[in-house]
Protein backbone atom coordinates (compact mmCIF):
# COMPACT_ATOMS: atom_id res chain seq x y z
CA UNK A 1 0.00 0.00 0.00
CA UNK A 2 1.01 3.60 -1.21
CA UNK A 3 4.53 1.54 -2.07
CA UNK A 4 5.31 0.99 1.74
CA UNK A 5 7.51 -1.95 2.12
CA UNK A 6 5.58 -5.11 3.87
CA UNK A 7 7.39 -4.83 7.69
CA UNK A 8 9.64 -1.73 6.95
CA UNK A 9 10.33 0.85 8.78
CA UNK A 10 8.42 3.89 8.41
CA UNK A 11 10.42 6.57 6.17
CA UNK A 12 8.67 9.42 7.57
CA UNK A 13 10.47 12.10 7.80
CA UNK A 14 13.36 10.36 5.80
CA UNK A 15 14.59 12.49 2.54
CA UNK A 16 15.01 9.28 0.53
CA UNK A 17 15.85 10.91 -2.60
CA UNK A 18 18.91 12.02 -1.37
CA UNK A 19 20.30 9.40 1.36
CA UNK A 20 21.30 5.66 0.55
CA UNK A 21 19.34 4.13 3.18
CA UNK A 22 20.36 0.91 4.48
CA UNK A 23 17.28 -0.82 7.22
CA UNK A 24 15.64 -3.83 8.53
CA UNK A 25 15.22 -5.67 11.14
CA UNK A 26 17.24 -8.65 13.68
CA UNK A 27 15.22 -11.88 13.82
CA UNK A 28 15.48 -14.74 16.27
CA UNK A 29 12.89 -17.50 15.22
CA UNK A 30 10.85 -15.09 13.13
CA UNK A 31 10.52 -13.12 16.48
CA UNK A 32 12.38 -9.61 16.84
CA UNK A 33 15.25 -9.13 18.55
CA UNK A 34 15.05 -5.62 20.49
CA UNK A 35 18.45 -5.92 22.26
CA UNK A 36 20.86 -6.52 19.01
CA UNK A 37 23.35 -3.97 17.86
CA UNK A 38 24.22 -3.56 14.25
CA UNK A 39 27.40 -2.56 13.57
CA UNK A 40 27.93 -1.19 9.82
CA UNK A 41 31.66 -1.83 8.13
CA UNK A 42 33.04 -0.14 4.83
CA UNK A 43 34.54 -2.36 2.45
CA UNK A 44 37.66 -2.41 3.99
CA UNK A 45 35.86 -3.98 6.72
CA UNK A 46 36.49 -1.21 9.13
CA UNK A 47 33.88 0.26 11.30
CA UNK A 48 31.08 3.55 10.42
CA UNK A 49 28.37 3.32 12.63
CA UNK A 50 26.44 1.54 14.82
CA UNK A 51 22.97 1.27 16.24
CA UNK A 52 21.01 -0.65 18.94
CA UNK A 53 17.92 -2.07 17.02
CA UNK A 54 14.29 -0.71 18.43
CA UNK A 55 11.91 -2.72 20.44
CA UNK A 56 10.80 -4.12 17.22
CA UNK A 57 14.44 -5.21 16.18
CA UNK A 58 14.83 -2.57 13.47
CA UNK A 59 17.43 -0.37 12.83
CA UNK A 60 18.53 2.17 9.89
CA UNK A 61 21.67 3.39 8.04
CA UNK A 62 22.76 6.37 6.15
CA UNK A 63 25.52 5.26 4.25
CA UNK A 64 26.82 5.81 0.92
CA UNK A 65 26.89 3.95 -2.14
CA UNK A 66 28.88 0.90 -2.77
CA UNK A 67 29.34 -1.96 -0.53
CA UNK A 68 29.06 -2.66 3.07
CA UNK A 69 28.64 -5.48 5.85
CA UNK A 70 25.93 -5.80 8.62
CA UNK A 71 27.80 -7.43 11.44
CA UNK A 72 24.93 -8.30 14.18
CA UNK A 73 25.42 -8.97 17.91
CA UNK A 74 23.20 -9.71 20.43
CA UNK A 75 23.50 -12.00 23.87
CA UNK A 76 24.44 -15.22 23.89
CA UNK A 77 24.89 -15.38 20.12
CA UNK A 78 27.52 -15.48 17.68
CA UNK A 79 28.20 -12.43 15.77
CA UNK A 80 26.59 -12.59 12.11
CA UNK A 81 27.95 -10.97 9.24
CA UNK A 82 25.73 -10.29 6.14
CA UNK A 83 26.75 -7.88 2.67
CA UNK A 84 24.25 -5.29 1.67
CA UNK A 85 24.32 -2.91 -1.18
CA UNK A 86 23.50 0.64 -0.55
CA UNK A 87 22.61 3.59 -3.40
CA UNK A 88 21.34 6.94 -2.75
CA UNK A 89 17.84 7.46 -3.85
CA UNK A 90 16.97 3.85 -2.60
CA UNK A 91 16.76 1.91 0.25
CA UNK A 92 17.81 -1.61 0.90
CA UNK A 93 15.72 -3.72 3.13
CA UNK A 94 17.40 -6.69 5.42
CA UNK A 95 16.30 -8.99 7.54
CA UNK A 96 19.18 -10.97 9.81
CA UNK A 97 18.20 -13.96 11.45
CA UNK A 98 20.48 -15.03 14.60
CA UNK A 99 20.60 -18.28 16.40
CA UNK B 1 46.37 8.14 35.05
CA UNK B 2 46.61 4.71 34.39
CA UNK B 3 43.73 1.56 33.23
CA UNK B 4 43.53 0.96 37.24
CA UNK B 5 42.31 4.13 37.91
CA UNK B 6 40.48 5.26 35.10
CA UNK B 7 38.66 2.18 33.38
CA UNK B 8 36.32 -0.67 35.52
CA UNK B 9 34.51 -3.78 34.20
CA UNK B 10 31.18 -4.15 34.32
CA UNK B 11 31.71 -6.95 36.77
CA UNK B 12 33.41 -4.42 39.02
CA UNK B 13 30.13 -2.54 38.41
CA UNK B 14 27.87 -4.87 39.34
CA UNK B 15 29.55 -6.03 42.58
CA UNK B 16 29.58 -2.28 43.93
CA UNK B 17 26.12 -1.36 42.91
CA UNK B 18 25.72 -0.97 46.52
CA UNK B 19 28.83 1.17 47.91
CA UNK B 20 28.15 4.09 48.86
CA UNK B 21 30.19 6.98 47.53
CA UNK B 22 30.38 5.68 43.90
CA UNK B 23 27.77 7.52 41.59
CA UNK B 24 26.85 5.55 38.42
CA UNK B 25 25.93 8.17 35.50
CA UNK B 26 24.40 7.46 32.27
CA UNK B 27 25.41 9.32 29.41
CA UNK B 28 23.77 8.46 25.50
CA UNK B 29 23.93 9.74 22.18
CA UNK B 30 20.61 8.66 22.30
CA UNK B 31 19.09 10.51 25.39
CA UNK B 32 15.91 7.85 25.51
CA UNK B 33 18.42 5.27 25.97
CA UNK B 34 18.00 5.37 30.14
CA UNK B 35 14.17 5.92 30.20
CA UNK B 36 13.95 2.46 28.40
CA UNK B 37 15.77 0.40 30.92
CA UNK B 38 19.37 1.53 33.26
CA UNK B 39 21.75 -0.27 35.78
CA UNK B 40 19.74 0.26 38.82
CA UNK B 41 21.14 3.27 41.36
CA UNK B 42 22.72 4.99 37.71
CA UNK B 43 21.21 8.83 37.18
CA UNK B 44 21.00 10.16 33.46
CA UNK B 45 22.75 13.29 31.93
CA UNK B 46 21.51 14.40 28.69
CA UNK B 47 24.25 15.47 27.08
CA UNK B 48 22.05 18.04 24.53
CA UNK B 49 20.21 19.66 28.01
CA UNK B 50 22.64 19.35 30.66
CA UNK B 51 25.84 19.94 28.92
CA UNK B 52 25.44 21.93 26.56
CA UNK B 53 24.70 26.11 27.56
CA UNK B 54 21.01 26.03 25.48
CA UNK B 55 21.43 29.54 23.57
CA UNK B 56 25.53 30.01 22.43
CA UNK B 57 27.49 26.82 21.11
CA UNK B 58 29.43 26.12 24.28
CA UNK B 59 29.41 23.91 27.18
CA UNK B 60 27.82 25.18 30.47
CA UNK B 61 29.89 27.47 32.70
CA UNK B 62 31.51 26.64 35.76
CA UNK B 63 28.30 27.98 37.87
CA UNK B 64 25.73 26.17 36.03
CA UNK B 65 27.47 22.91 36.00
CA UNK B 66 27.96 22.89 40.39
CA UNK B 67 24.40 23.64 40.10
CA UNK B 68 23.31 20.57 37.76
CA UNK B 69 25.98 18.37 39.96
CA UNK B 70 24.19 19.65 43.14
CA UNK B 71 21.04 18.88 41.59
CA UNK B 72 21.89 15.76 40.97
CA UNK B 73 23.53 14.72 44.25
CA UNK B 74 26.67 14.42 43.17
CA UNK B 75 29.55 15.39 45.51
CA UNK B 76 33.10 16.41 45.11
CA UNK B 77 34.28 13.51 46.98
CA UNK B 78 31.76 10.81 45.22
CA UNK B 79 33.50 8.47 42.78
CA UNK B 80 31.66 8.72 39.56
CA UNK B 81 31.60 5.79 36.59
CA UNK B 82 30.32 7.27 33.46
CA UNK B 83 28.50 4.71 31.39
CA UNK B 84 26.50 5.04 27.95
CA UNK B 85 25.22 3.82 24.42
CA UNK B 86 27.81 3.71 21.17
CA UNK B 87 30.94 2.06 23.01
CA UNK B 88 30.70 4.89 25.72
CA UNK B 89 31.14 8.06 22.87
CA UNK B 90 28.93 10.41 24.83
CA UNK B 91 30.06 8.68 27.93
CA UNK B 92 34.07 9.30 27.30
CA UNK B 93 32.73 12.55 26.49
CA UNK B 94 31.08 13.04 29.92
CA UNK B 95 34.47 12.15 31.35
CA UNK B 96 36.54 14.53 29.57
CA UNK B 97 33.79 17.04 31.05
CA UNK B 98 34.32 16.29 34.49
CA UNK B 99 37.59 16.06 33.75
CA UNK B 100 37.74 19.70 32.59
CA UNK B 101 35.95 20.85 35.57
CA UNK B 102 38.34 19.36 37.92
CA UNK B 103 36.34 16.50 39.57
CA UNK B 104 38.79 14.09 41.54
CA UNK B 105 37.58 10.77 40.85
CA UNK B 106 35.83 9.86 37.71
CA UNK B 107 35.75 6.63 35.91
CA UNK B 108 34.42 4.96 32.92
CA UNK B 109 32.61 1.32 32.42
CA UNK B 110 34.69 -0.55 29.45
CA UNK B 111 32.29 -1.22 27.05
CA UNK B 112 29.58 0.45 28.29
CA UNK B 113 25.96 0.06 28.23
CA UNK B 114 26.69 -2.42 25.28
CA UNK B 115 29.00 -4.55 26.83
CA UNK B 116 26.48 -4.56 29.56
CA UNK B 117 23.43 -5.93 27.81
CA UNK B 118 25.37 -8.45 25.85
CA UNK B 119 26.61 -9.81 29.14
CA UNK B 120 22.86 -10.34 29.53
CA UNK B 121 22.95 -8.25 33.12
CA UNK B 122 19.93 -6.23 34.79
CA UNK B 123 18.92 -2.91 33.43
CA UNK B 124 15.87 -1.36 35.68
CA UNK B 125 13.26 1.23 35.31
CA UNK B 126 13.00 2.47 38.82
CA UNK B 127 15.04 6.30 38.60
CA UNK B 128 17.01 6.69 41.93
CA UNK B 129 16.32 10.02 44.01
CA UNK B 130 19.61 11.75 45.21
CA UNK B 131 19.52 14.16 47.87
CA UNK B 132 21.23 17.56 46.76
CA UNK B 133 24.73 18.40 47.53
CA UNK B 134 26.83 21.67 47.35
CA UNK B 135 29.12 21.23 44.74
CA UNK B 136 32.47 23.23 43.80
CA UNK B 137 33.51 22.85 39.98
CA UNK B 138 37.22 23.94 39.24
CA UNK B 139 37.99 26.39 36.53
CA UNK B 140 37.90 24.36 33.31
CA UNK B 141 41.33 22.82 32.69
CA UNK B 142 41.81 24.29 29.27
CA UNK B 143 45.18 22.17 28.85
CA UNK B 144 42.64 19.45 27.56
CA UNK B 145 40.42 21.80 25.42
CA UNK B 146 41.82 23.06 21.84
CA UNK B 147 39.55 25.48 20.33
CA UNK B 148 39.27 26.24 16.63
CA UNK B 149 42.82 28.77 16.52
CA UNK B 150 45.10 25.46 18.04
CA UNK B 151 43.70 23.17 15.69
CA UNK B 152 44.17 25.79 12.73
CA UNK B 153 48.29 26.34 14.33
CA UNK B 154 48.54 22.75 14.63
CA UNK B 155 48.78 21.87 10.94
CA UNK B 156 52.16 20.88 9.96
CA UNK B 157 53.08 20.90 13.54
CA UNK B 158 51.53 18.89 15.89
CA UNK B 159 49.88 15.59 15.61
CA UNK B 160 46.28 15.92 14.90
CA UNK B 161 44.25 12.80 14.83
CA UNK B 162 41.25 12.35 12.92
CA UNK B 163 39.40 9.75 14.83
CA UNK B 164 36.26 9.71 12.43
CA UNK B 165 35.45 7.03 10.02
CA UNK B 166 37.56 7.01 6.91
CA UNK B 167 34.79 7.80 4.52
CA UNK B 168 33.81 10.95 7.23
CA UNK B 169 37.16 11.62 6.78
CA UNK B 170 38.23 11.39 2.92
CA UNK B 171 34.58 13.71 2.65
CA UNK B 172 32.62 11.03 1.17
CA UNK B 173 30.70 10.94 4.16
CA UNK B 174 30.14 14.37 6.06
CA UNK B 175 28.39 12.37 9.66
CA UNK B 176 28.15 9.02 10.93
CA UNK B 177 26.08 6.55 9.12
CA UNK B 178 23.72 6.47 11.44
CA UNK B 179 22.35 9.87 10.85
CA UNK B 180 21.76 12.03 8.18
CA UNK B 181 24.29 13.31 5.72
CA UNK B 182 22.83 16.51 4.91
CA UNK B 183 24.67 19.15 6.65
CA UNK B 184 25.81 22.87 6.09
CA UNK B 185 29.52 22.44 6.44
CA UNK B 186 32.16 21.42 3.63
CA UNK B 187 33.85 18.07 3.93
CA UNK B 188 37.15 16.97 4.34
CA UNK B 189 39.49 16.98 7.27
CA UNK B 190 42.43 19.37 8.21
CA UNK B 191 45.28 19.14 6.32
CA UNK B 192 48.23 17.05 7.84
CA UNK B 193 45.31 15.04 10.17
CA UNK B 194 45.97 11.16 10.61
CA UNK B 195 42.82 9.05 9.92
CA UNK B 196 42.51 6.68 13.28
CA UNK B 197 39.19 6.05 13.75
CA UNK B 198 38.23 5.56 17.52
CA UNK B 199 36.54 2.46 16.40
CA UNK B 200 40.21 0.63 15.95
CA UNK B 201 40.75 1.85 20.16
CA UNK B 202 38.06 -0.84 20.93
CA UNK B 203 36.91 -4.66 20.29
CA UNK B 204 33.66 -5.45 19.13
CA UNK B 205 32.12 -5.31 22.46
CA UNK B 206 33.30 -2.00 22.82
CA UNK B 207 35.70 -2.67 25.44
CA UNK B 208 38.72 -0.96 25.35
CA UNK B 209 41.98 -3.13 23.64
CA UNK B 210 44.58 -4.30 25.31
CA UNK B 211 47.25 -1.11 26.11
CA UNK B 212 50.36 -2.82 24.45
CA UNK B 213 47.65 -3.14 21.02
CA UNK B 214 46.67 0.62 21.80
CA UNK B 215 50.38 1.73 21.75
CA UNK B 216 51.26 -0.45 18.91
CA UNK B 217 48.69 1.25 17.14
CA UNK B 218 49.27 4.73 17.89
CA UNK B 219 53.26 3.87 16.93
CA UNK B 220 52.34 2.44 13.50
CA UNK B 221 50.66 5.79 12.38
CA UNK B 222 53.12 7.57 13.27
CA UNK B 223 52.53 9.45 15.95
CA UNK B 224 55.33 11.82 17.67
CA UNK B 225 55.71 11.38 21.06
CA UNK B 226 57.35 14.57 21.62
CA UNK B 227 54.95 16.95 19.98
CA UNK B 228 51.35 18.19 21.10
CA UNK B 229 48.54 16.27 19.73
CA UNK B 230 44.78 17.08 19.40
CA UNK B 231 42.25 14.45 18.90
CA UNK B 232 39.30 15.57 16.61
CA UNK B 233 35.83 13.79 14.95
CA UNK B 234 32.24 15.95 13.91
CA UNK B 235 31.37 16.95 17.47
CA UNK B 236 33.84 16.16 19.55
CA UNK B 237 32.28 13.19 21.37
CA UNK B 238 33.90 10.60 19.42
CA UNK B 239 37.53 12.41 19.89
CA UNK B 240 36.75 11.95 23.97
CA UNK B 241 37.11 8.72 23.48
CA UNK B 242 40.48 9.12 21.69
CA UNK B 243 41.54 11.12 24.03
CA UNK B 244 40.68 9.19 26.90
CA UNK B 245 43.35 6.33 25.35
CA UNK B 246 45.75 8.60 24.72
CA UNK B 247 46.01 10.74 27.49
CA UNK B 248 44.73 7.75 30.51
CA UNK B 249 44.94 4.76 28.94
CA UNK B 250 48.71 5.94 27.37
CA UNK B 251 49.63 8.18 29.80
CA UNK B 252 50.40 10.76 26.48
CA UNK B 253 51.08 14.39 28.03
CA UNK B 254 49.81 17.56 26.21
CA UNK B 255 47.02 15.97 25.02
CA UNK B 256 43.67 18.22 23.63
CA UNK B 257 40.21 17.42 22.62
CA UNK B 258 38.59 20.03 20.06
CA UNK B 259 35.27 19.56 20.68
CA UNK B 260 34.36 22.18 18.04
CA UNK B 261 35.62 19.37 15.41
CA UNK B 262 34.06 19.25 11.90
CA UNK B 263 30.80 20.88 12.07
CA UNK B 264 33.12 24.29 13.33
CA UNK B 265 36.15 23.75 10.85
CA UNK B 266 34.05 22.80 7.80
CA UNK B 267 31.90 25.64 8.69
CA UNK B 268 35.13 28.11 8.95
CA UNK B 269 35.67 30.60 6.13
CA UNK B 270 39.20 30.30 4.60
CA UNK B 271 41.19 27.45 6.29
CA UNK B 272 42.62 24.72 4.72
CA UNK B 273 40.67 21.49 4.03
CA UNK B 274 42.31 18.28 2.34
CA UNK B 275 39.88 15.75 0.73
CA UNK B 276 40.63 12.48 0.04
CA UNK B 277 42.28 9.26 1.99
CA UNK B 278 45.93 10.88 2.57
CA UNK B 279 46.73 13.17 4.98
CA UNK B 280 47.32 16.32 2.64
CA UNK B 281 50.46 18.55 3.10
CA UNK B 282 50.10 22.33 5.50
CA UNK B 283 50.71 23.77 2.06
CA UNK B 284 47.49 22.82 0.67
Amino acid sequence: MCGAKEGGLSLDGVNVAKEAVIQGQVTREGEPVGNAYVRLLDKAGEFTAEVPTSASGHFRFFAGEGQWTLRTLAPQASPVDKKVHAAVGSVAEVTIPIA
Amino acid sequence: MSREDALVTTQWVEDNLDTPGIVLVEVDEDTTAYDKGHIRGAIKLDWTTDLQDQVRRDFVNKQQFEELLSSKGISNDDTVVLYGGNNNWFAAYAYWYFTLYGHADVKLMDGGRKKWELDSRELVDEVPERERTSYTAQEQDTSIRAFRDDTVNAIGVSNLIDVRSPDEYAGRLLAPAHLPQEQSQRAGHVPTSLNVPWSKNCNDDGTFKSDDELKALYDEVGIDDSKDTIALCRIGERSSLTWFVLKELLGHQNVKNYDGSWTEYGSLVGVPIALGDEPGSADA
